[in-house]
């Protein structure tokens, strides 16, 4: 009797654990499941190519004009000036903290880059607004400080602690012996993280950029607020953009539920998955290829 | 060469990590052209004197050291750079691991840093280098692989060449055939007798037999004492001290 309970209990216990392993994975079909449901209706008024590839988005006008082509290149302009600020800056930053800086000063900067991390994006957006756009618009003379580059410093500093970190991580699994043999043979400190260092953190720091780029990509809320929001062909990095994201967020309470608009919103949101999807697996291709080694 | 003047001298050489005290007030002159052989059980400070004599010890931010070392009248803590040093005093670790590139620029990677970039005297460097490591037979069609293509012992022969490239006067090995089978240890057993003839060589092993068939001194340290220094032979036939005789006969360590 007591026996039978113990394997009742172990066998509840067991499926308990297996509903909680396999959840994720069914939210994520799940989610996928209706994105894809709610978007592909959007192709009874608009073909694929013309989705992707055509220069106009007015989705209230009559008749409504799908193209995603501004937004997708608003968010690879603001995405590729993020990550042209961020992934220098936070590689340099990792080394910094790895393999230079004192000890004390290593836990004071990394408790910063954490307290970076947990600021909200709404509060980071609220800083642009009031400091970065007024500041751009005067220093540079635009006719208005909402434009892609605010939103890419902006980004910037959300995707540093991720960089930062998944590269400090890569930077310390580089074997001590492979230091210290380098070290052993005369070279300087220098030396040893240019030749080595850099060489054995490589596919952790590849990895660190692209959950960099993950993190920037999906990003909404600052961008929205800084970057202008006009859906069109950005010719410079100075000018309003709208990315994918902010697109969605603005947009979606207002299409009415079942008109293309309302589906085409939900297409936006499958590029963007796959997008991420991307990204993502990249990045774990990168880090298994380190682990390997 | 025959086993001459004071090459390395040592005076009352300390080590703490922390609280705890590795290497207790060492002493010790190392003559040119010989290979001593450092022997006792583990915790007895051989490794940190080794790593004392390149300042390999300085990367750990916890080890402090007291004491002067001197390497031809030269105080190497003072008087030298440590990279300037690492170069005249080479080092083989316990666990052969070659860099990350291909055979030929694990060898090449010590002199180009040290600003050879003719091309010429680098391919010499690594054919003699490896020549002298014992391995040339083994990679001379394949220099170009990566370096980890190589089996363990050819990695520590590698090891070994990498390091003759920077002709050092010194070599430190730190139980260099720990992870390797028999016969790849008498191959490196073989190069280090070789290279005596012109280089000074400091040999740390658990191995009590190998530090008897290549040493010309020995010495036996034990909880941060060295117990016993003295030719090789007579440590191992006629050791002084009750300890060196336990250690050596098995009956601890």
């Amino acid at each position: 009797m007591k026996r039978s309970l113990r394997r009742a209990k172990e066998f509840a216990l067991e499926r308990l654990l297996f509903l909680s392993g396999t959840a994720s994975v069914v939210f994520v079909v799940l989610i996928f499941v209706f994105l894809l449901r709610e978007g592909a209706a959007v192709f009874g008024h608009v073909s694929l190519g013309h989705f992707l590839g055509a220069k106009f988005w007015y989705p209230i006008s009559s008749p409504a004009k799908l193209g995603i082509l501004p937004l997708i290149l608003g968010s690879l302009l603001v995405t590729a000036g993020a990550l042209a600020i961020a992934v220098p800056l936070g590689i340099a930053a990792a080394f910094y903290i790895a393999e230079v800086a004192p000890k004390r000063l290593r836990t004071v900067l990394k408790s910063c880059v954490e307290i970076l991390s947990a600021i909200p994006s709404v509060v980071l957006g609220f800083l642009g607004i009031t400091l970065l756009v007024p500041f751009l618009k005067n220093f540079l003379g635009l006719p208005t400080g909402l434009t892609a580059f605010s939103g890419s410093l902006m980004l910037a500093f959300m995707a540093m602690p991720t960089i930062i970190t998944i590269s400090e991580d890569a930077i310390n699994a580089v074997p001590r012996e492979y230091k210290e043999g380098a070290v052993a043979l005369g070279a300087t400190h220098w030396q040893t993280l240019v030749r080595v260092v850099i060489h054995g953190a490589f596919p952790g720091i590849i990895a660190a950029a692209m959950l960099g780029i993950g993190r920037v990509i999906g990003e909404t809320m600052a961008v929205m607020m800084v970057t202008g929001n006009a859906a069109v062909i950005p010719r410079t990095i100075f000018e309003p953009v709208r990315t994918l994201t902010a697109t969605i967020a603005a947009e979606m309470g207002e299409a009415a539920q079942g008109t293309p608009h309302y589906h085409a919103l939900f297409a936006v949101g499958i590029v963007l998955f796959l997008i991420s999807f991307a990204i993502n697996l990249t990045a774990d291709l990168f880090l298994n290829r380190g682990k390997k080694r | 060469m025959t086993a001459g003047g004071v090459k390395i001298s040592v005076q009352d050489l300390s080590v703490t990590y922390g609280r705890v005290r590795a290497l207790k007030g060492l002493s010790i002159d190392v003559l040119d052209g010989e290979i001593l052989t450092i022997i006792g059980p583990s915790n007895s400070g051989k490794t940190s004197f080794l790593r004392c004599l390149n300042r390999l010890i300085d990367l750990d931010a916890q080890a402090k050291v007291r004491g002067r070392i001197r390497l031809d009248e030269e105080d190497i803590r003072n008087g030298l750079s440590s990279e300037d040093l690492r170069k005249r005093v080479g080092m083989i670790f316990a666990m052969p691991i070659p860099l990350p590139l291909s055979i030929r620029d694990n060898i090449t990677y010590g002199p180009r840093m040290s600003g050879q970039i003719d091309k010429a005297a680098l391919e010499r460097i690594v054919v003699e280098s490896l020549r002298a490591a014992y391995l040339w037979d083994e990679v001379r069609d394949r220099l170009g692989q990566p370096a980890q293509k190589l089996s363990g012992g050819q990695q520590q022969r590698l090891c070994i060449a990498r390091t003759l490239a920077l002709n050092p006067e010194v070599i430190l090995f730190d139980e260099p055939t720990s992870g390797l089978d028999p016969i790849s240890t008498a191959k490196v057993e073989e190069a280090m007798i070789e290279l005596r003839k012109a280089k000074t060589i400091i040999l740390v092993t658990n191995n009590t037999k190998q530090a008897a068939r290549v040493g010309s001194r020995t010495a036996f340290f034990l909880m941060g004492d060295m117990i016993e220094l003295g030719p090789t032979a007579d440590m191992f036939t006629v050791p002084r001290d009750r300890r060196t005789e336990d250690y050596i006969v098995g009956r601890f360590g």
